[in-house]
């Protein structure tokens, strides 16, 4: 997998509801589709995608192959304290992805 | 074989294209999730309960040119308190090669009960998408998408 690309504000007042957009970049091979030989192009999705925040999840979800190639999440969660948010996908091959982010909570 | 095609080889000729033909009828054909095949799916998800219509609102745009990338979102009205919370949010679609899209799992943390992503669509269909709240009750909402371009139409 390559790198993804979190929107996260970097300041939030404390109490805020913050918007999370993030982009991973994956082609999401549905397993339905053939290649140039005619044969069909193995599965091979991102089908977990988690995000803590300081250590706890607020966020995850499960994914199917009905999502687009290089799938985008949002979400929002309420800036409490100052931290990390760590982000993770996880596809078919087992690979798994992760990715941190800063947050300033004022 | 000296030039003249026997009975034999266009027997053969006509097996060949018959078995290609039959090929290509197969491969236009993909495996299609039926409306009936997401009512199984939403009866796993739910285990059955009941689900009302309302609460939950499945914003997707009505018209779209490319199946290959659709915009979706789904937001829920609930307070999001350690008592009263969306505990998951289920994407389902008709007529997809798989009815699932997606499944959200939503904390108290998250402040408000809104997901959003881009997903692909296979043909013109129906979407639906359920919200479990903390109590253990379901609320739905349903969307019709028109599809231009489907997803999956190229090789």
């Amino acid at each position: 997998m390559a790198r993804a690309l979190i929107n996260v504000p970097s300041k939030a007042k404390r109490g805020d509801v913050v918007e999370i957009k993030t982009l991973m970049s994956h082609p999401m091979e549905t397993g339905f589709r053939t290649g140039s030989d005619g044969a069909l192009v193995p599965r091979n999705i991102i089908s977990r995608f988690a995000c803590t925040y300081n250590g706890e999840v607020v966020f995850s979800a499960e994914l199917f192959p009905a999502i687009s190639a290089n799938p985008f999440i949002s979400f929002t969660t309420v800036a409490t304290e100052s931290g990390t948010l760590v982000f993770s996908w996880t596809d078919d091959k087992g690979q798994t992805q992760v990715q941190t982010a800063a947050i300033t909570v004022e | 074989m000296n030039g003249t095609p026997g009975p034999s080889l266009l027997t053969r000729r006509q097996a060949l294209a018959t078995a290609a033909g039959g090929l290509v009828l197969v491969v236009a054909r993909p495996a299609r999730a039926t409306p009936e095949a997401m009512q199984d799916v939403i009866r796993t998800f739910t285990g059955g309960a009941k689900v009302t219509e309302g609460r939950v609102k499945l914003d997707v745009t009505l018209l779209v040119e490319n199946g290959n990338s659709v915009p979706l979102s789904v937001s829920v009205d609930s307070p999001m308190t350690a008592a009263d919370h969306v505990v998951r949010i289920g994407v389902f679609n008709e007529k997809n090669p798989l009815p699932d899209v997606a499944i959200f799992n939503l904390t108290p943390r998250c402040g408000r009960a809104t997901a959003a992503t881009r997903i692909r669509l296979n043909d013109t269909q129906m979407i639906t998408a359920i919200a479990q709240m903390k109590d253990g009750s379901f609320w739905s909402d349903t969307s019709e998408v028109i599809v231009t371009l489907p997803a999956c139409v190229e090789g």
